[in-house]
């Protein structure tokens, strides 16, 4: 008989051994999704690490694609310990890429780039921070569900960025592509060598996921989200503001997530184009990165490396292996659904006693 | 189930978890039409071995034996099978479910249509026989407390339980609600069922039961029948010293007017008034107590206090600025404290460590200032320290604690500083005679350092021994408001009960 009782809470050990086997019970369950597809899953399995780890050219990809899973999830898991669900990284990112991109048209080549890219930057947080502050006002103001909004938000994030794209904003020097024109030089982020790691964002990633464990930890700010995550009814009890609390932590989480959209428009393309095309469903891959990370900003930075070397891999058997190109989107989707799944060993200890041999003795020494 | 249930006998049995001796070489039994009251503080092993006799834990050593016979018990299902029921602190109730459904639910032989029927049916001997009332047909949330214990006694009774355990029964029952529930039980003991009483009130150990076990620290010191022992020595056997602490209240020195209420009305959740136009008046070094039955009103008044309730109608005076609108921070910084009911759900943050909580509810801070971590671990060493709380360190989750020791964090956190006004709802519920006692002597103290103190209790001993002025609130008003002299008991229980007679 399997017995299952529920633990109060785990070690920090137990808690690593949980999502270690939880990432690794994600892959076999994927690998079964590879042998349906008719591949060998250890092949594949192989040919996604080595396309992404295994060298130079896929390293520098995987940290490109990791660059704004790290900003977002940096944000993420911080609004995570408030108890929020922000879904809406990806309309926050591309408001972000919108305001930048509103910038870098507007100014052209008039700023030197040490004062453009800061500009830029500013205006891609403050785009993604209003974009996230929005949802926070309505679930604080009308108690609208925050799932809802911020992945409502997306939606309309996305057809305002293509009516942008086909319309007002449409470039003239693009032979008819749905691009705006290309940002002046001083406007595009520098890369690292031959790759695309915009080293100027990475830099900023790497920041953003050092200030939010700083802030989560050291502050009264994280001391107040993590007091109205924990326990809302205490919060209020204590005299501390959750509708303020979580008004803010919509909007900081947002800002990360649109700064991440300033990078891929100015280090990556150049100039706005497709939704899609700008983002590839970042804001949804960095939830999956915060969770792995246990809503911890520092462990966000491999978490974010570990799901950028699987986007590349998912590249690599896209092209060698003839997978379909949603078969990663699936891989990632199994991945969360055990990472969800290994919670409840978290909470409850499983045992079968069946194994444990019982013995009870006449008076032995206690 | 045995023919005929005679005894039940513990023999050296010995538990642990860990490094932790719960239980050490218990001998204990008790035979049919005996009530035996099984006392000692919090921590003292009764729920541990009460798990045992219930199949929920096994011993690690030592033998149970029914009726002479050894037997051994890997599930409260084996328990039931020999005839022992238990009904928990907590109710197992489906709270949607009707009376008569949620008996159905667990009970061998019911028929597949129309179950709740044929319960229904079986409820209504018991109903006569011992006094057991309950309408089978009403949702369990619409029952008071004792109806669902009734109800759960019921459950125990139809499963065959020939001995019944009652964990902490009176906790959650009114004055008049555990009068008769000891009336149901001397009825169900004179039929020749067996009882055990788990609790940590000595008057209630000595009117109902026929014999009392003493444990603590895991060991059983003392057995003896309720005739040949008084409070003072149960208490002694409890604590391990011969005379327990009693706080004492001294002569009132009243200051300044701290809370002026006028026509104070305030709505529940429901949208109807729950404080329905109360006026009364609290003064700096006075503890102004107010004794009823839960759910009149009691706990909408405290949060209306602490600003965590809106006012709606008439004016709230505090320290002689009006308080009505104001935030619960803006409160706090003027002095107000709260140590709230339901400690776990309003308390404290379960996940964050125990010198967290214990800086919680301090205000002010800007929100980029930094934590002052060493400050808080040295001001939760302090608590620890002068509080006694149990805890292994200040960095651990306050979720480790214990209830009784998350009670004496948050009020060792309330009453530090100089706060004007305390408002302190159920303080010593569910705590064992000392740390009751600390809370009790603590509040006092504040009241003698001129601060005003509010009390809401139930426990009517209580309100009588620590306040200066007692309130009787009943349905969202005071049915008597009264300086503390040579009141009585009787009294006082009928105002509860909304009789003015």
């Amino acid at each position: 008989m399997i017995r299952v009782s529920s633990r109060t809470d785990p070690s920090r050990g137990t808690a690593a051994g949980v999502t270690v086997s939880s990432l690794l019970a994600g892959i076999l369950l994927a690998s079964l999704l590879f042998a349906a597809l008719g591949v060998n899953p250890a092949q594949a399995l192989a040919r996604i690490f080595s396309g992404s780890f295994g060298s130079v050219y896929g390293l520098g990809e995987t940290v490109t694609k990791a660059i704004p899973l790290m900003l977002i999830g940096a944000g993420l898991a911080v609004a995570l310990r408030g108890k929020l669900w922000n879904i809406g990284a990806e309309g926050q990112l591309l408001a972000g890429a919108v305001c930048a991109t509103a910038v870098a048209l507007r100014l052209k080549d008039s700023l030197p780039a040490p004062l453009m890219i800061p500009l830029l930057f500013a205006a891609g947080a403050a785009g993604g921070a209003l974009c996230g502050a929005l949802s926070g006002w309505l679930k604080t103001r009308w108690n609208v569900n925050e799932v809802i909004s911020t992945l409502m938000l997306n939606y309309i994030l996305a057809e305002l960025v293509q009516f942008l794209v086909y319309g007002p904003w449409k470039g003239t020097t693009q032979f008819g592509f749905p691009y705006t024109d290309n940002f002046a030089v001083s406007a595009t982020l520098p890369c690292l060598g031959p790759t695309r790691i915009h080293w100027p964002t990475l830099l900023a990633a790497l920041l953003a996921c050092a200030a939010s464990a700083f802030l989560l930890f050291r502050t009264r700010f994280g001391f107040e989200t993590r007091a109205c995550g924990g326990n809302p009814e205490a919060a209020r009890y204590a005299g501390l503001a959750p509708d303020r609390t979580a008004v803010l932590l919509m909007a900081f989480s947002g800002a990360l997530a649109g700064m991440a959209g300033v990078g891929e428009v100015a280090g990556i393309h150049k100039h706005l184009s497709y939704p899609w095309a700008i983002s590839s469903g970042y804001g949804y891959t960095a939830i999956l990165a915060a969770w792995i990370a246990a809503a911890h900003p520092l462990l966000v930075i491999p978490s974010s490396l570990l799901l950028g070397g699987i986007l590349v891999g998912g590249d690599a058997i896209q092209t060698s292996m003839g997978l379909p190109g949603s078969a990663i989107s699936v891989f990632n989707g199994i991945l969360l659904l055990a990472m969800a799944g290994g919670e409840f060993f978290l909470r409850y200890r499983v045992s079968m006693p069946l194994f444990k041999v019982r013995r009870l003795s006449k008076k032995a020494a206690c | 189930m045995p023919a005929v249930f005679e005894s039940i006998e513990l023999k050296g049995v010995c538990k642990s978890f860990g490094p932790v001796s719960a239980n050490r070489d218990i001998d204990l039994g008790i035979r049919a039409g005996e009530v035996l009251a099984l006392l000692g503080t919090n921590g003292a092993g009764k729920t541990t071995l009460v798990n045992m006799l219930y199949g929920l834990y096994s011993p690690d050593a030592g033998e149970i034996l029914v009726n002479g016979r050894l037997v051994e018990m890997r599930s409260p299902k084996d328990a039931l099978a020999l005839g022992i029921g238990m009904v928990h602190q907590h109710f197992m109730l489906v709270s949607k479910h009707t009376a008569a459904e949620n008996v159905a639910l667990g009970l061998d032989g019911t028929r597949f249509w129309r179950p709740e029927a044929h319960a229904a049916q079986r409820m209504a001997e018991f109903s006569d026989r011992y006094g057991l009332r309950v309408d089978p047909g009403k949702p369990v949330w619409q029952l008071s407390a004792g109806e669902q214990q009734r109800l759960e006694i019921v459950k125990a009774l139809l499963k065959g339980a020939e001995l019944l355990i009652l964990d902490e029964p009176t906790s959650v029952l009114t004055d008049q609600e555990a009068e008769e529930l000891f009336a149901i039980v001397r009825r169900m003991a004179s039929e020749g069922k067996a009882i055990i009483l788990i609790t940590h009130k000595l008057e209630e150990a000595l009117a109902v039961s026929s014999a009392v076990a003493v444990m603590r620290e895991g060991r059983l010191v003392g057995r003896m029948s309720s005739k040949d022992t008084d409070r003072g020595a149960l208490a002694g056997l409890m604590t391990g010293e011969s005379a327990i602490l009693e706080a004492s209240r001294s002569a009132a020195s009243l200051g300044a007017l701290v809370v002026e209420a006028r026509g104070l009305t305030v709505m529940g959740d429901m949208g109807l008034p729950a404080v329905n136009g109360l006026s009364f008046q609290v003064r700096a070094g006075e503890l102004f107590g107010i004794a009823g039955v839960s759910g009149n009103g009691q706990k909408e008044l405290a949060q209306a206090l602490t600003g965590l309730r809106p006012i709606t109608a008439g004016q709230l005076m505090l320290s002689g600025e009006s308080a009505a609108g104001l935030s619960v921070s803006r409160l706090r910084s003027m002095g107000v404290r709260h140590i709230p009911e339901e400690r776990i759900r309003y308390g404290i943050v379960p996940g964050m460590s125990v010198s967290e909580n214990a800086v919680l509810t301090r205000q002010g801070a800007p929100l980029l200032s930094l934590l002052d971590r060493a400050e808080a671990a040295g001001f939760a060493r302090s608590l620890i320290a002068e509080y006694g709380i149990k805890t292994s360190s200040e960095d651990v989750p306050a979720s480790r604690m214990s209830g009784g020791n998350i009670q004496k964090l948050i009020l060792g956190r309330e009453i530090e500083g100089r706060p004007s006004l305390i408002v302190a709802a159920h303080p010593t519920y569910g705590l064992d005679i000392a740390a009751a006692e600390l809370v009790r002597d603590r509040l006092l103290r504040k009241r003698s350092e001129g601060c005003a103190v509010v009390l809401i209790s139930e426990d009517l001993e209580e309100v009588l021994r620590l306040s200066d002025r007692v309130a009787v609130m009943f349905s969202g008003r005071f049915m008597a408001v009264m300086d503390n002299r040579g009141l009585e008991r009787r009294r006082l229980m009928l105002l509860m009960a909304g009789s003015k007679a």
